[in-house]
C-alpha cells in the first residue's frame, strides 16, 4: 500500500529538519544519517486515520457503557473501574480529535456510537439489555460486554500493525500501545471481578 | 499534615470493603490553592514559575536537531549520567551534554537517530538506546521504514569513549523493541552485564525476525509475549551481544486479593486468562540482587541473584494502578515506590477533578520477600486540560537517614517527597513551569528527574534540560543537603539503582541529629548538647577529636534506651564511630 498521505506531512515538515546531525553514527548495520533531504519523518497512512476515526466511535460506546454504573446498582469496585474507563476513554477521545484535526483529517464527534461494524461493539440489543438490568445482572453483563469491547480494539491494534507502514507516526504509535496495554490489563482485572461475581453467591462486587 | 490524614482517609476507605458509592465525593483531588496552579504557558524558559525550598540553576534548550514540537517526534525522553556528562535520550536521537559546570551545561554532541522512546543507560564506555517503534531504523535514518528489513527494535550500543563522536557498534533486535531496558551486572564475571528489555509491543513478523510469533502462551508456548527478553553484553567485545533468553515471569501469576481497592474473595482464584504480556520497566538493585517489575496491572518483585534465571518473589495489584510504571527502591531495600502512568504521559491527569488514588505513586514495604501496600501520593497541584501530567520517573536523594525521591510529572513539574514513613509520604520541595502551551495540549514537562552528584537533573520533553538545587528548609536542613552531596557517583543509571553508601563525615552525623530534633526523637536538651558536643569535636584534630566522638558514640548508645526513635539514634552512633575512625 502507498503512503498516500505522506505528501501531505512533506508540506507541513518544519524547516529544523534540514539540519545536519552534528554527531556521526557507523557500525556494522548503520551508516551516517544524511543531512538535509534524506532527513525526514515518516508520515501517516490512511488505515492510521481509519484506526483513529473508528476509535473515536469505539470509545464513545464505552462512555455509554461507564455512564450506567452510578444508576444502575453497581457495586464500590465496579464503580471505580467505570470511573476509571470514563476518564481514560474521554480523553483519549479528545486525544484522537486533536490528532486528526492537526493532520486536517475528518474529525467524527465522541457522540458517534452506531459504527456497529468495529470489533467488540455491542448492539443496539445489548445495550438495551444492559441498560434494563440491575445489581448484580448489571455487574455480570458490563464486565462480560466490557471485556468483549476491550478484545475488540486490541483486534483493532493488531489490524492497524499488520497495515503496511501504519503506526509509524510517533505520536499514534504511542497512543495505540497505550491503549493496547491499557486494555489488556484491563481486560485482566475485569475477568478476575467475573469470578468473584461467580464466586459470590448473591450480592455485586463490594 | 492536614492531607496526609486526608489521603488515610481515603485508602481507609478504598480498603474497606463495603464503602458506600459513590467514592469519589469524598476522593482527595488535586487543589487550586497552590502557586504551582494557574502558571503562564509558554515555550522554552519562557513560561510561568513556581518553586519551593528549590532553585533552577541552569536551563539549556533542545540542540536545534530536535528543536520541533511536533507531536512526540522530537521529545526528550530519560537520562543517564557518567563522569561530568549527562546523557539525554530524544525520540531522534541522544543528546550528549557536558555538566562539570551544573550551571551551564555544555553540549558535546547530538546523534540524530530514530529510536522511540530513546531511554539510555550508560555502562563504561557503552551507551545503551531503547528503540521500540517501527519507524526505527538499522541505519539511524528518520524517513520511517518501508522494507522491514531495514526495521531496528530492540536495544542499540553506542560506543561513547568519545563523547564528540558516539559511534554505533551494534543493534540487538528483539521481537517486540525496547520501550525501556534495565542493566543487570553479572554477579562474578565483570567483563559481561545482561540487560532486561521492558515493553510490551507489538511482535513482528517472522519474516521481519526469525522465531518471533505472538499468542497466548498455552497455544504457542514460543510465543514472543508473556514474557521478558534478557540480553547479554560481552563488554570487550559489544558487537557480539545477543538475545541470550528470557524470563516467563508471569507464569501462575495470581491476582493478589484485598490490597488496594481489589475485591477480596475466598474462592476466587485471581488467575486471569490474560495477565500482563511485559514490563513497561524493571528496575534493578544488583547490591540487593533484587529487580522490581511494574508489569501492566501489577507490581512484581524478582530475585535477581542468577540474572539470567529471575525468580519472582511477589507481586501486588491494586484497581486504582492502571500501568505500574516504574518503581525505586528505597536505601535499606525496605520499601519501594511504585508509579502508575495512568493515560500514558500524553493525558492531563492532574486536574482539578482528577482523584490523588489514580496516576501517582503508592508506597509498599517489603519484607522476607513480600510486599504489602501502604499509601498513595501524587503531586497535587492542579494543572490545566492543556498540560500533560501524571506520575513519572525519579530516583533517590541520598539524605542519609531518610527516604526522599526526587520525581518528574511531566507538565506538573518536579517535586521532591519523603517516603520515610510509607504511611504518611509528604512533598517537600517543587519546581513548575506553566503549560507548553495555553490553548491546545502540546506535550511536554518533566520526563524524570534526578538527584546525581550534588543537582537535579530534569529532562524536558519539550523544552531541554534543567538543572535544580535543593533549599534547606524546615523538611531538609543544610547539613541533609551537604551530607547528600557527599555522596559521588562515578556512573548512574535511574533503572539500574546503586546503593548509597555515605562517608564518614560532620555532616552525615549531623543530619541525624536535625532528624531527631525535628522528629523529637530525643528531648531538646539532648539534641542541644550533642550538637555542642559535634562542635567541639569539630574544632578538635587528631586524637582528641577521636575520643570526643568515641564518648558520644558510648552516650548515644545509652540514649537509643530511652529514645522515642531508638533506630535513628543507633545509627547516629555507629555515623560518630565512623567519624572517630576516619580521625586520626
Amino acid at each position: 500500500m502507498k503512503l498516500v498521505f505522506r505528501q501531505l506531512m512533506l508540506a507541513s515538515l518544519p524547516a529544523v529538519m534540514a539540519c545536519a546531525a552534528r554527531g556521526t553514527v557507523d557500525g556494522p548495520a548503520a551508516s551516517t544519517p544524511e543531512a538535509g533531504a534524506a532527513a525526514v519523518a515518516p508520515g501517516f497512512t490512511a488505515a492510521d486515520v481509519r484506526f483513529m476515526q473508528d476509535m473515536i466511535g469505539h470509545h464513545a460506546q464505552a462512555l455509554v457503557m461507564a455512564a450506567m454504573a452510578p444508576t444502575h446498582g453497581a457495586g464500590t469496585q465496579l464503580l471505580l473501574l467505570a470511573e476509571k474507563i470514563d476518564i481514560s476513554q474521554r480523553d483519549e477521545i479528545a486525544m484522537m480529535q486533536q490528532w486528526l484535526a492537526d493532520r486536517k483529517q475528518p474529525v467524527p464527534d465522541g457522540g458517534h456510537t452506531h459504527a456497529m461494524h468495529m470489533p467488540g461493539m455491542l448492539t443496539p440489543e445489548q445495550l438495551a439489555q444492559l441498560d434494563a438490568a440491575r445489581g448484580r445482572e448489571f455487574e455480570r453483563l458490563f464486565l462480560t460486554f466490557m471485556i468483549r469491547h476491550h478484545e475488540g480494539a486490541l483486534q483493532m491494534v493488531d489490524e492497524l500493525f499488520a497495515s503496511p507502514g501504519a503506526a509509524q507516526d510517533p505520536d499514534i504509535f504511542r497512543f495505540v500501545t497505550d491503549v493496547a496495554a491499557d486494555q489488556l490489563d484491563e481486560i485482566g482485572v475485569m475477568e478476575y471481578m467475573l469470578e468473584i461475581l461467580a464466586a459470590h453467591g448473591g450480592s455485586e462486587i463490594r | 499534615m492536614h492531607r496526609t490524614r486526608l489521603v488515610a482517609a481515603a485508602i481507609a476507605l478504598i480498603m474497606a470493603a463495603a464503602a458506600a458509592a459513590p467514592l469519589v465525593a469524598q476522593d482527595v483531588t488535586a487543589t487550586m490553592d497552590d502557586p504551582r496552579a494557574g502558571l503562564a504557558a509558554g515555550e522554552k524558559n519562557t513560561a510561568g514559575q513556581a518553586a519551593l525550598h528549590m532553585r533552577l540553576v541552569a536551563f539549556a534548550p533542545k540542540p536545534a536537531e530536535f528543536d520541533s514540537a511536533r507531536g512526540l517526534t522530537f521529545i526528550n525522553s530519560d537520562l543517564a549520567f557518567r563522569g561530568d556528562i549527562v546523557y539525554q535520550g530524544n525520540f531522534s536521537g541522544f543528546s550528549v551534554w557536558d555538566v562539570s559546570d551544573p550551571a551551564s551545561p555544555r553540549l558535546r554532541s547530538t546523534v540524530v537517530c530514530a529510536t522511540d522512546q530513546g531511554d539510555p543507560s550508560i555502562y563504561g564506555n557503552l551507551l545503551f538506546i531503547s528503540a521500540e517503534s517501527p519507524r526505527s531504523r538499522k541505519d539511524c535514518g528518520i524517513q520511517g521504514v518501508e522494507d522491514g528489513g531495514d526495521r531496528m527494535r530492540g536495544v542499540r550500543i553506542f560506543d561513547v569513549s568519545d563523547p564528540d563522536q558516539p559511534r554505533l557498534v551494534k543493534n540487538v533486535q528483539t521481537c517486540r523493541g525496547s520501550h525501556t531496558h534495565t542493566i543487570v551486572p553479572h554477579p562474578t564475571d565483570a567483563g559481561t552485564i545482561f540487560i532486561y528489555v521492558g515493553g510490551s509491543s507489538s511482535v513482528r513478523d517472522s519474516a521481519e525476525l526469525a522465531d518471533c510469533s505472538a499468542g497466548a502462551l498455552a497455544e504457542n508456548p514460543n510465543t514472543a509475549q508473556y514474557r521478558v527478553d534478557i540480553i547479554r553484553v560481552p563488554l570487550s567485545s559489544p558487537e557480539e551481544a545477543t538475545v541470550t533468553g528470557f524470563a516467563r515471569i508471569f507464569e501462575g501469576l495470581q491476582r493478589p486479593p484485598g490490597r488496594g481497592g481489589v475485591a477480596i474473595s475466598d474462592t476466587a482464584t485471581g488467575r486471569g486468562a490474560r495477565g500482563p504480556s511485559g514490563c513497561h520497566d524493571l528496575t534493578s538493585y544488583p547490591a540487593m540482587n533484587l529487580v522490581a517489575g511494574s508489569c501492566g496491572s501489577f507490581g512484581i518483585l524478582l530475585d535477581a541473584r542468577d540474572p539470567e534465571r529471575p525468580a519472582r518473589l511477589d507481586a501486588a495489584a491494586d484497581l486504582n494502578f492502571s500501568l505500574w510504571h516504574t518503581a525505586v527502591f528505597s536505601n535499606d531495600g525496605r520499601s519501594v515506590v511504585f508509579t502508575d502512568e495512568w493515560g500514558g504521559g500524553t493525558a492531563p491527569r492532574c486536574r482539578a477533578t482528577d482523584p490523588q488514588r489514580l496516576g501517582g505513586n503508592t508506597v509498599l514495604r517489603i519484607e522476607n520477600g513480600r510486599m504489602a501496600q501502604h499509601a498513595y501520593f501524587k503531586m497535587l497541584a492542579a494543572q490545566t486540560e492543556t498540560e500533560n501530567c501524571v506520575s513519572h520517573n525519579g530516583g533517590l536523594v541520598p539524605v542519609p537517614g531518610r527516604d526522599i525521591m526526587v520525581q518528574g510529572w511531566y507538565q506538573g513539574g518536579v517535586n521532591v517527597f519523603d517516603f520515610t514513613d510509607p504511611a504518611n509520604p509528604i512533598e517537600i520541595a517543587y519546581f513548575d513551569r506553566g503549560p507548553v502551551d495555553a490553548e491546545r495540549l502540546v506535550v511536554g514537562g518533566s520526563w524524570g528527574a534526578y538527584w546525581y552528584n550534588g543537582y537535579i537533573y530534569s529532562s524536558e520533553l519539550s523544552r531541554g534540560l534543567d538543572v535544580l538545587e535543593l533549599l534547606p528548609s524546615e523538611f531538609l536542613s543544610e547539613n541533609e543537603i551537604e551530607a547528600a552531596k557527599l555522596v559521588r557517583m562515578e556512573e548512574y543509571n535511574p533503572q539500574m539503582q546503586p546503593r548509597i553508601v555515605w562517608p564518614a563525615a560532620f555532616p552525615v552525623v549531623r543530619s541525624y541529629l536535625d532528624q531527631l530534633a525535628r522528629n523529637r526523637g530525643l528531648p531538646e536538651s539532648r539534641t542541644t548538647a550533642i550538637g555542642a558536643t559535634l562542635d567541639a569535636a569539630e574544632r578538635a584534630t587528631g586524637r582528641a577529636r577521636r575520643d570526643q566522638l568515641n564518648r558520644l558514640a558510648a552516650e548515644l548508645d545509652r540514649d537509643a534506651a530511652q529514645a522515642s526513635d531508638a533506630a535513628r539514634v543507633r545509627a547516629m552512633a555507629e555515623a560518630v564511630r565512623e567519624l572517630a575512625n576516619a580521625s586520626r
